[in-house]
């Protein structure tokens, strides 16, 4: 057990700093510049102490490390902390994105700029705080509270639709979340605690492990989310304001991932393995049917979404075989996916600062007023459909390999989504980029700006890093996932 | 005379309450009676705080730790709505010194009844309660609305206190005792009159607390009552008719619990389902908080259903942090005042995060603490409430808390919608609300920090049922 801390702080931070920001004051431009530059350095801070976990982290100990444990509300419910090599990494991605969100929101956030950064500060501390708290009740408050900030940032400075949009994504996340909740006071009843690790070493009975496992199903399944639910993601992410839809696709979505790993199959390893095929149908579906809509989209964000919904369904096939190389794939697909399609999404607001559309047809022809941005969109668009040597394809080809050896009709299926996944995105930057430049409104655009490409540069050079050298990567996550996939098999027999 | 000294809180509120009668009429200075009235009311809190536990008269009178808990709660109740009246009574048009001596009329209503451990105390402690409480709702005699909540409340009220009266004849006949542990002492499990009995008496006791199917009085009676009295009506009289509630069916009849726990399921059920789709539909900020308080007791029915330690803990709890939710969201409600007019429609507060940016994200936080979102207050609440349903396998109970819980969440949302996703429009004024920001900025920092050391609360709850199981 470290002397400092270091989560506790990571995920306090930002609510000292939401105490600093309601101290400034906020009526004219320069005092909003100041509140923007003070939720920036907060953010960086984060960041930085962040990345101090990398350095202190074991590598060798595939347990959990950076523990904190502090009696809370009562017996069996405690404030529990701890990161091991599966959430690690996506600690840091949250506070990296963080300040990438703010820095990417300096221009295009015009009012009530003090209530956007309050709520992004606020959401980070609710992120942080999910891939942390090793007790079930903590994880639930952190991912419940989550919603309260994002309901705030689509709602207030999103787009046209945006009331029914944040309505839609309240609802349908809560409505799933609230049996999650029975199954945590279930489990609390029957076992007398919520601490991870303990119910790691539970055994649950096989039909109380059935019943709630769908339980912790029904919410993570609309949060990551599965076809059929999707619905409110491509609504959550058109209306969303950038940085909006940066972090839903970039951490929200992934908090659903992670409690698949970390819940669902750790805990109920039965009820896992009873209703794998059920998830790789889905996730199938999911991959083809979502790929397909989004070749049809007129929207860039709507496209981006459905792809998101896409690149999910691998993960959820790459979590269910219950290898070490589903699993690992899964994780790294995840953060993959969270950088690239932050970035994309980044990427369309670059466009739609300009010229306040999203309509694919509105545009063509960039390439030749914006080089350097046509690069960047070119890399993640690349790295989005798979191509060896960036992140896209460790992860997909990972949890590939690992359903191969499981099912190979699964397998065929989900490497037609690849397929697809060029189609759609190949033929989006074809669209946007390409073609000739004759479109009247477009002669007015300019290139990325310094800010801009301030914020490209780290995700690019992360996207080729992990695609060219996953090895970092994979040496942190695996020690943690060989004993997850131990312990299921240990369970199972 | 021995008895007298454990209802000394209560002589020494009714003498208070007297004189300041007395003294009212010769000194038209309301601001004054009012304050003298807070003040009363504190030191009421520390004589409770004092008090030995005795059971008087004959053991018709308990002073427990459960009297003690809900006392203290109702009287922060009672001294939150006086706050409230000092600082709206002009603009409000009830400038009127009886005001507060009728809150402590009622208050001293309301301690009989926690404490009533016998069908006829019960029942004296009820009426001082409610003759109080409709003349307060027909207080502002110039307002149609006000009168008619007045008549409203009265003959419903009326209404419920004769099936009340009916009912506790009739337990009287088939038991032969007033008494709630002679009842169970004597009790004759295969009575069919005592059963009868029961369902009378609830009645009249699920009017009280405003649970479906008596709730019809409470919309109009919210809207039309001015709003220091609704706030009155929210916090203090629904706490001490839900501890009487408890006594009476865990004292006298808790050994055929079978029977009127299904009754207390049904209300349960009907007041949180009707509550989460009436509401939507409402334009009255006070009419919408009427609904959703009869959604509150809904889901603080569920831990009487249980009849478990853990479901009476749950009960105090949710009430403790109902409490603190209704003190924030009247003390808004009168914050929202224009050129001394007020506003009771859910459209006006339309864009307010403009002008009132701290404001309104703390009430925008209540809303989703009434909502029960985490890690706000109100969920926890609903987590204890949950958990001793769960713990005494009232999953269907459960399921359909949760179910109205996602359901009510949206007409909270809607008020956040509506907040600051709408058109701004003039401003409030802000000057006035200084006495209300002494119940506004506390409450709602309770409510935001709770989940950083919820034992105090938990504490507290589980102090008091000790008296009880």
């Amino acid at each position: 057990m470290s002397e400092i801390p270091i989560l506790s702080i990571l995920i306090f931070i930002p609510v000292v700093g939401i105490f600093f920001m309601l101290l400034i004051r906020n009526n004219d431009d320069q005092s909003s510049q100041n509140l923007k530059h003070t939720a920036l350095w907060i953010a960086f801070l984060n960041f930085i102490i962040s990345l101090s976990l990398l350095f202190s982290f074991d590598l060798n100990n595939p347990d959990f490390q950076f523990v904190e444990k502090y009696a809370w509300i009562e017996s069996g419910i405690s404030y529990h902390l701890g990161i091991d090599g599966v959430s690690i990494l996506f600690v840091i991605l949250t506070t990296m994105l963080v300040p990438i969100c703010i820095l990417a929101s300096y221009e295009s956030i015009k009012f009530s700029v003090k209530e956007y950064l309050i709520s992004f500060l606020a959401l980070e501390t609710f992120m942080i705080g999910v891939f942390c708290s090793l007790d079930l009740v903590l994880f639930y408050l952190f991912f419940e509270g989550g919603l309260i900030p994002m309901f705030l940032i689509i709602g207030i400075w999103g787009g046209e639709r945006r009331v029914y949009s944040t309505f839609k994504f309240f609802l349908y996340t809560l409505a799933g979340s609230v049996f999650m909740l029975l199954a945590i006071i279930y489990i609390f009843i029957s076992t007398g605690t919520t601490d991870v690790e303990t119910l790691l070493m539970y055994n649950f009975t096989t039909n109380e492990q059935l019943i709630l496992w769908i339980a912790f199903f029904t919410s993570f399944m609309v949060k990551i989310p599965m076809w059929p639910f999707h619905t409110w993601l491509p609504d959550a992410h058109v209306e969303a304001p950038t940085a909006g839809s940066v972090i839903l696709a970039g951490v929200l979505l992934k908090m659903a991932g992670y409690g698949f790993i970390r819940f669902s199959i750790g805990i109920f390893p039965d009820a896992s393995e009873f209703f794998a095929p059920f998830i790789f149908s889905l996730s199938v579906i999911a991959i083809i049917v979502t790929s397909l809509i989004a070749l049809v989209q007129e929207d860039m964000k709507k496209l981006i979404a459905y792809s998101s919904v896409a690149h999910m369904g691998f993960v959820t096939l790459g979590i269910f075989t219950f290898t070490v190389q589903g699993i690992e794939g899964g994780i790294i697909q995840m953060i993959s996916h969270g950088i690239v399609s932050a970035a994309l999404f980044l990427c369309v607001g670059v466009v739609y600062d300009r010229l306040h559309t999203r309509e694919i047809a509105r545009y063509g022809g960039l390439v030749s007023k914006m080089p350097f941005y046509s690069f960047s969109f070119m890399i993640f668009i690349l790295a989005s459909l798979g191509l060896p040597g960036t992140s896209g394809f460790v992860g997909e080809f990972l949890v590939l390999l690992s359903i191969f050896s499981i099912n190979t009709y699964f397998a065929i299926f989900a490497t037609t989504g690849v397929v697809l996944a060029a189609t759609y995105s190949l033929w989006l930057y074809r669209r946007i980029i390409f073609g000739a430049l004759i479109k009247d409104d477009l002669s007015e655009m300019f290139d990325l700006t310094r800010r801009e490409i301030i914020i490209f540069l780290p995700l690019i050079i992360l996207t080729i890093f992990i695609g060219l050298y996953p090895k970092p990567i994979i040496n942190i996550i695996e020690p943690s996932t060989e004993k997850i996939v131990n312990q299921i098999k240990m369970k199972l027999d | 005379m021995q008895s007298l000294v454990y209802i000394l809180p209560e002589i020494f509120l009714f003498i208070v309450a007297t004189v300041l009668l007395v003294t009212g009429l010769f000194l038209k200075n309301v601001k004054l009676i009012n304050s003298l009235a807070i003040f009363s009311l504190l030191v009421a809190v520390i004589l409770i705080l004092n008090q030995p536990f005795q059971s008087a008269f004959l053991n018709s009178f308990v002073v427990d730790e459960f009297s003690l808990v809900l006392k203290v709660i109702i009287l922060i109740g009672s001294i939150a709505s006086l706050i409230m009246f000092v600082s709206s009574k002009d603009d409000l048009n009830i400038n009127i010194y009886e005001f507060p001596i009728l809150i402590i009329f009622s208050t001293i209503g309301m301690m009989v009844m926690v404490s009533a451990n016998d069908l006829l105390a019960m029942f004296i402690g009820l009426e001082l309660q409610s003759l109080s409480l409709y003349v307060l709702a027909a207080l502002n005699r110039n307002s149609l609305l006000s009168s008619e909540a007045g008549i409203k409340y009265f003959i419903l009220g009326a209404l419920s206190s004769g099936l009340l009266l009916f009912g506790i004849s009739y337990i009287y006949g088939f038991s032969g005792n007033t008494n709630f542990n002679l009842i169970a002492v004597n009790i004759n499990p295969e009575s069919l009159g005592l059963i009868i009995g029961i369902v009378f008496v609830l009645a009249g006791l699920a009017f009280k607390v405003s649970a479906v199917p008596f709730h019809m009085w409470t919309p109009d009676v919210y809207q039309g009552a001015p709003t220091p009295i609704t706030g009155f009506f929210a916090l203090a009289p629904k706490i001490a008719a839900m501890g009487l509630l408890v006594r009476f069916l865990f004292n006298s009849f808790g050994e055929i619990y079978i029977d009127w726990q299904q009754i207390i399921f049904f209300i349960s059920i009907a007041s949180m389902m009707l509550a989460a789709f009436a509401a939507i539909a409402q334009t009255n900020l006070k009419r919408l908080m009427a609904y959703s308080s009869i959604g509150h007791i809904g889901y603080a029915l569920i831990g009487v259903a249980c009849f478990t330690d853990e479901g009476l803990r749950s009960l105090l709890i949710y009430l403790m942090i109902y409490l603190i939710m209704n003190i924030a969201v009247f003390a808004f409600l009168l914050s929202l005042k224009r050129n001394d007019g007020y506003f009771e429609n859910i459209s006006d507060l339309s864009g307010m995060h403009k002008n009132h940016p701290l404001r309104t994200m703390l009430i925008a936080l209540i809303m989703f603490s009434l909502a029960g979102i985490p890690p706000l207050a109100g969920f926890f609440g609903k987590f204890y409430i949950f958990v001793a349903a769960i713990e005494s396998e009232m999953l269907f109970l459960a399921i359909i808390g949760v179910v109205a819980s996602v359901i009510s969440a949206f007409y909270y949302l809607r008020i956040v919608k509506i907040m600051y996703f709408d058109e701004p429009k003039e401003e409030f004024d802000g000057s006035s609300i200084k006495s209300l920001n002494l119940l506004y900025y506390p409450s709602s920092i309770l409510i935001i920090i709770f989940f950083i050391y919820p034992s105090p609360v938990i504490n507290i709850s589980e102090y008091a049922i000790q008296s009880i199981i």
